[in-house]
């Protein structure tokens, strides 16, 4: 702690824990490499139009398939269409889909796992057995099966994943919420004339923060892979937008002669969810209060 | 026992837990009576019941398995048991506070201590936050901590300053009714001193009633004007503070005057009361506390004792006085 040289100050050095838990971040050269991708990957997204050379749509079938060049540093594929540019103008839709997806599912797991977690007994059973009955079908197929009924296009496609990540936040908030509740501040809020709401609200939520925060950034790696991987078979976004798992199927016929047409799409979602990834497991070090040292 | 005169009046108190198949009897038939302005100190070891009593009066019993079988408590003339939910709540922190045992677990850990004082203010008073927040200052300061540090987080804190918090809390709101549960005994005996001092002397600036609850006979000299004793759930004497100190008359109070070693003997080995305290699931018929009791009497194990009064307020459970 440094002390102040203003006499009449305070020399406790004030740090907020969100200040605390991002020095301690720091410290974790992998989880930086994380956030500097995830840093650029958002620059990208944000500045498409002015960082990109072409539209994303502009086709020239004189010029298909070419390999990277000066003019098409990533070539271009049976359009015509520059790869470079369509796999920034893409960054925007993974993004938008990881972050909106895991949104759906962090509020609405969020919401459904405290509830069921502080009140218990027969809320408690009914909420989570429906979520087990959602458990009981692989993610991508719950998917599919949503995806199949709303139709295809961006926001079902942001729906559709966030749904089947629903039961994995529900479960993380319960566990978390159960704990929380049997602590003394909770009673100390009731006996202060608290609501339930409020103490949800006001003091369980935050104090479940940290595991939920892990478990969002993982989950915008899944969910990003979950709508690349809905997209490549069809379901997701539709042509002529350019989605990174669309790209990836698009390009599959030509990947014995033209590899590089999969080859940086793939790059590009790979680096992302390694991104995020790290970025998870540096926040859950960070996060864990026993590692404070 | 006039209810208009006392600010709290429990009469014939049960609470029970049920654990699997057992019923454990917590606090059973307990009477008890507190003035304005009182403070009585609730004696009694661990699993006595103590604890128990002061949920039962916050309405706070955790149900299940927790569960007020029988009784009244009544507040300003009023019973609380048939109290709704959400008047229970306006009274539980505005009427009635609570001073935790524990004030390393008893703060919220991800708020600030301006903010969880300023919580309790703005429950029940229909004022802003910034006035709230002001407020919350002004009672930290009436703790003892300076008005800078409302913005620093409980660990930030040392336990006794974290006690201190949970008392400019408890007072936030002006409460007629403080009920401390062990509110020393996490503190180092330095520590313990300086806070009771605050409490006594915050409980007379703010004219309230406490119910300290404690182990330490001690401490109880120090603060308190009435005394409890509770053993197996039941109050077994009750009584003016010197009435107990010079003439304690249950045997069970007699015993645990006896269990304090002398500062000025050579002593090997510490009194004790013989036996343990009975198991709530399966207490012994009549009184609960002749297994032990060295003057036990056969009507003892037969009858269950009534109130006895010795001398005006001066209360005991016992046959010895009948």
């Amino acid at each position: 702690m440094s002390e102040s040289k203003v006499s009449n100050k305070s020399n406790v050095k004030r740090q907020t824990q969100l200040g605390e838990v991002w020095t301690r971040l720091k410290k974790n050269k992998l989880a930086m490499t994380g956030v500097l991708i995830i840093i650029i990957m958002a620059i990208i997204a944000i500045f498409a139009d002015f960082i990109a050379p072409y539209d994303y749509a502009e086709q020239n079938l004189s010029s298909s398939l070419q390999f990277p060049s000066k003019s098409h540093i990533f070539g271009t594929d049976e359009f015509g269409r520059d790869i470079f540019s369509r796999l920034i103008f893409g960054s925007r839709i993974s993004l938008a889909v990881g972050f909106i997806a895991v949104g759906i599912a962090v509020i609405i797991g969020g919401i459904l796992g405290s509830v069921a977690g502080f009140y218990g007994g027969v809320i408690d059973n009914f909420i989570m057995r429906c979520m087990d009955v959602l458990l009981s079908i692989p993610p991508i197929l719950l998917s599919i099966a949503i995806l199949a009924a709303l139709g295809p296009g961006l926001m079902n496609l942001m729906i559709a994943t966030g749904i089947s990540a629903i039961p994995g936040y529900a479960r993380i908030v319960r566990a978390s919420v159960l704990s929380i509740k049997e602590q003394e501040f909770v009673e100390a809020a009731r006996a202060v004339g608290s609501t339930d709401i409020r103490i949800i609200i006001k003091h369980i939520i935050p104090n479940c923060l940290a595991p939920l925060m892990v478990q969002a950034t993982l989950g915008m790696a899944s969910a990003i892979l979950t709508a690349a991987g809905l997209s490549f078979i069809g379901l997701g976004i539709q042509p002529p937008t350019p989605e990174w798992g669309a790209m990836l199927s698009g390009g599959r016929g030509f990947i014995r002669d033209y590899p590089y047409i999969t080859f940086f799409p793939g790059l590009a979602i790979a680096m992302t969810i390694f991104g995020l990834n790290v970025l998870g497991d540096g926040l859950r070090d960070a996060l864990d209060p026993k590692l404070k040292n | 026992m006039n209810d208009q005169k006392n600010l709290l009046s429990i009469k014939n108190l049960t609470i029970h837990y049920k654990t699997g198949g057992n019923i454990v009897h917590a606090v059973d038939n307990l009477d008890l009576d507190l003035g304005h302005g009182e403070t009585l100190g609730f004696v009694g070891e661990t699993g006595a019941g103590k604890t128990t009593t002061a949920l039962g009066i916050m309405g706070l019993i955790p149900n299940p398995p927790g569960k007020i079988i029988n009784g009244q408590v009544f507040f300003k003339g009023e019973d609380l048991l048939k109290k709704k939910h959400k008047e229970m709540r306006s009274i539980r922190g505005k009427e009635i506070a609570m001073i935790f045992q524990d004030p390393m677990t008893s703060l919220d850990p991800v708020m600030n201590v301006g903010d969880q004082i300023a919580e309790m203010i703005r429950i029940h008073e229909q004022i802003t936050k910034d006035k709230a927040l002001e407020k919350a200052e002004v009672m930290l300061e009436t703790v003892g901590i300076r008005k800078d540090r409302s913005k620093d987080y409980p660990h930030q804190f040392s336990g006794g300053m974290k006690q201190r918090v949970g008392i400019a809390i408890a007072l936030a709101c002006n409460p007629k009714l403080i009920i401390a549960d062990e509110p020393t005994t996490a503190l180092d005996v330095t520590i313990q001193a300086q806070v009771l001092e605050l409490m006594k002397s915050l409980k007379e600036k703010y004219d309230t009633s406490m119910i300290l609850i404690t182990h330490d006979l001690g401490i109880v000299a120090e603060i308190c004007d009435k005394v409890a004793i509770m053993y197996a759930g039941n109050v077994v004497e009750y009584s003016d503070k010197n009435s107990l100190y010079l003439n304690p008359l249950h045997p069970y109070t007699n015993g645990l005057f006896q269990s304090i070693p002398d500062i000025e003997k050579d002593v090997d080995k510490l009194n004790t009361i013989k036996g343990l305290a009975p198991d709530p699931t399966n207490l012994p018929k009549g009184c609960t506390f002749h297994p032990r009791c060295p003057k036990a009497l056969p009507v003892c194990s037969e009858k269950k004792p009534d109130n006895v009064m010795v001398e005006p307020n001066h209360y005991v459970k016992c046959f010895l006085y009948n």
